[in-house]
């Protein structure tokens, strides 16, 4: 049976350049880049290429602003970390209530810590006000840290507006864009953003690599204390072969921005179209403000884990915000936040696409998922 | 995540026997709400000759092992009389699909109560058994989980964990905050336990980790003794805890007390009763 892969915002294929370009550093190439020798020294230039191709793809203006990381979490941990450390006399945190689990988890344990932590509401389309951000301003704000687009709904948040109201006020600012990264353009030139998360599986690179960008003149405290790797920013010998795909990844990103814009837009727009001729169907976020390759959609009186049961079955591979999915009792705490009734947000589905999908899978899965709706539907005992 | 299910359970998850409503149902059961995420709707249909279940149908709204669950427990219950129908465990059903992830009990525990609500429609009897001992008090509001609805479950399936009542109840897998409550409740089903009485010297409170064990003694000597010390503007410090071995100096005018004999043997029994019959108590000097 063939696997037709629309689960992209939980991970990516690895893409065959970048896979030929890490093999060697696996292989041939396995000097340790702080070695004296020359052979280690090699793989040290490799490392600072890499660095170069995050740095432009993302826009900043040196490659010395950006750290390696083992992975998006980490990235996140480092900054928010880092920030509340070099601001210590202030003791508050504003993120949002639709953060990834890498930002939440850690902002309940820092509330335990003694920080006061404000959690922005998002409206029914899952889009957050900066009003209601500036209103929550004050001098005591250490850090704002606001995902740059959510996983679940692909809703896009203004990070760069939000980034100046939190410049304003003399806090720092730190964007979650893992999700972003690759699908639409991010500007840095603002100077508006102090610090911003990648991670190198969402982008066709492997799993264990990420990387934390740190605008120049932004204090920085690191979070792993060990060697003088990543000059003294991130002690641990370097994930050589992990480093060069993400560079390699991210430069192969930036190469296809535009189809994403496009093409991959007008494959999501004709699968979401589709579903939503369905009855009793809604789309969960908002139309406009949203990644190109992602749209949520929830299928009234159905649960979503028994869903995703039905389409792995076709092979279909698709994702769930339902309570059985969630790892917890409850369903997504995005859903939830945008107030998403209890008929449709144990029932929704989540398709993320990406730039390797074609119209061939989005036929097959336009096919496939009426009559499993339909059948769910005859079991469950709610029928309107 | 992926759960594990057994080739038994995706068979009557993917082909569900016996889905539907049937008509003039002598008994319907309907338990869940869509707000918990999952609800099952069971119908019966009673030969009144021998008490006998003779068809029945159901209708679930959940994920797939709480399909399969209701699935087949409306083969189970096929022919057999309403008493034989009501001694069958949520365990039987698990294990009759080969079992559940233990995440997905609370699956099998749904199809249980339904059975026994289907069962008392068709008796006239208005509300479940929980109701009627009087213990519908709410634990878990999140998920709607009585007092009742836990002590049995626990009861029934021997539950040691908060994790294993929330696994099969839902109870506690929201907010959290009655997590406290739900370890009470199991604290008393382990004070119950035979093998804990079997030990010869029981002390009061059940067997204690070392660091309960401080806790405790801390807890006795701050709340119980020192204030019967004050009162005689004397008092004590804790000085060590070493195992079963408490250490103590007297301060104020306990300090050179001519009783003050009295008032460590009496500091040593109140110890003795409450924690471990084998505490020993050691008075320090004072500047020691």
């Amino acid at each position: 049976m063939r696997t037709i892969y629309l689960d992209n915002n939980a991970t990516t294929a690895v893409d065959p350049l970048v896979v030929e370009a890490m093999m060697p550093f696996l292989v041939e190439h396995y000097g340790n880049p702080s070695s004296m020798h020359e052979f280690g020294g090699n793989v040290a230039n490799a490392i600072e290429k890499a660095r170069e191709q995050v740095a432009s793809s993302l826009g900043a203006t040196h490659p010395t602003e950006i750290v390696f990381t083992s992975c998006g979490t980490e990235s996140d941990n480092t900054a928010i970390r880092s920030a509340l450390r070099s601001r210590k006399s202030r003791r508050r945190l504003i993120t949002t209530r639709v953060e990834h689990p890498a930002v939440l988890t850690l902002a309940r344990h820092l509330e335990r810590e003694g920080y006061d932590v404000t959690y922005l509401p998002v409206d029914g389309n899952g889009n957050l006000s900066l009003n209601q951000l500036e209103e929550e301003m004050d001098e005591n704000v250490a850090l704002v840290s606001m995902m740059a687009a959510n996983n679940e709904t692909g809703v896009i948040f203004p990070v760069e507006k939000a980034g100046r109201i939190a410049h304003e006020h003399g806090a720092l600012f730190h964007t979650d864009a893992v999700q972003i990264m690759g699908k639409l353009p991010l500007d840095l030139s603002s100077g508006n953003i102090d610090l911003l998360s990648i991670s190198g599986h969402k982008i066709h690179a492997p799993k264990g690599i990420g990387a934390l960008y740190v605008r120049r003149g932004c204090r920085f405290r690191p979070f792993l204390l060990g060697g003088h790797q990543e000059r003294g920013r991130r002690g641990g010998t370097e994930n050589v072969p992990g480093i060069v795909a993400l560079g390699c990844a991210a430069e192969l990103s930036q190469a296809h921005i535009d189809e994403e814009r496009t093409r991959v837009r007008a494959l999501r727009d004709r699968l979401e179209k589709s579903l939503l001729a369905m009855p009793d169907t809604r789309l969960n976020g908002d139309v406009d403000q949203r990644l190109p390759g992602t749209t949520n959609i929830s299928f009234k009186n159905v649960e979503g884990e028994a869903l995703l049961l039905m389409l792995d079955r076709k092979g279909i591979c698709a994702s769930s915000g339902s309570a059985c999915t969630s790892g917890t009792l409850e369903p997504s705490h995005v859903l939830r936040a945008m107030g998403v009734p209890f008929h449709f947000a144990h029932g929704s589905l989540r398709f993320s696409l990406c730039r390797m999908n074609n119209d061939e899978e989005v036929d097959f899965v336009i096919e496939a998922l009426p009559p499993i709706i339909e059948r769910l539907r005859e079991i469950s005992l709610f029928k309107d | 995540m992926a759960w594990n299910y057994t080739d038994l359970v995706k068979q009557h998850f993917f082909q569900p026997n016996n889905v539907g409503v049937l008509d003039n149902a002598d008994g319907t059961g309907k338990v869940g709400s869509i707000a918990c995420g999952d609800a099952l709707k069971l119908t019966i249909k009673v030969d009144k000759e021998n008490d006998t279940i003779e068809d029945s149908r159901f209708q679930t709204f959940g994920c797939g092992s709480a399909i399969a669950s209701s699935s087949i427990l409306t083969g189970m219950i096929k022919g057999k009389t309403l008493e034989e129908a009501l001694k069958i465990t949520n365990q039987e059903i698990a294990a009759a699909l080969g079992g559940l992830p233990p995440e997905k009990m609370h699956c099998s525990v749904m199809g249980r109560e339904a059975l026994e609500a289907a069962i008392a429609d068709y008796r006239g009897e208005k509300a479940g058994p929980e109701e009627e001992e009087d213990e519908g008090r709410i634990v878990c509001n999140c998920f709607g989980i009585t007092e009742g609805k836990i002590r049995k479950v626990v009861a029934e399936n021997n539950l040691r964990t908060v994790e294993d009542v929330t696994n099969y109840t839902k109870a506690g897998g929201g907010c959290g905050s009655c997590i406290d409550e739900i370890e009470t409740i199991l604290e008393e089903f382990s004070d119950a336990r035979p093998e804990q009485t079997q030990e010869k010297k029981k002390p009061k409170s059940p067997k204690l980790t070392n660091l309960q064990r401080i806790a405790l003694i801390q807890e006795i000597l701050d709340n119980e003794v020192r204030p019967i010390l004050q009162k005689d503007n004397g008092d004590l410090e804790l000085v060590d805890i070493d195992g079963l071995a408490v250490s103590i100096r007297m301060v104020g005018q306990c300090s050179g007390c001519r009783a003050a004999g009295l008032t460590t043997s009496w500091i040593e029994d109140k110890l003795r009763e409450i924690v471990d019959p084998a505490i020993s108590l050691d008075v320090v000097e004072e500047g020691a």
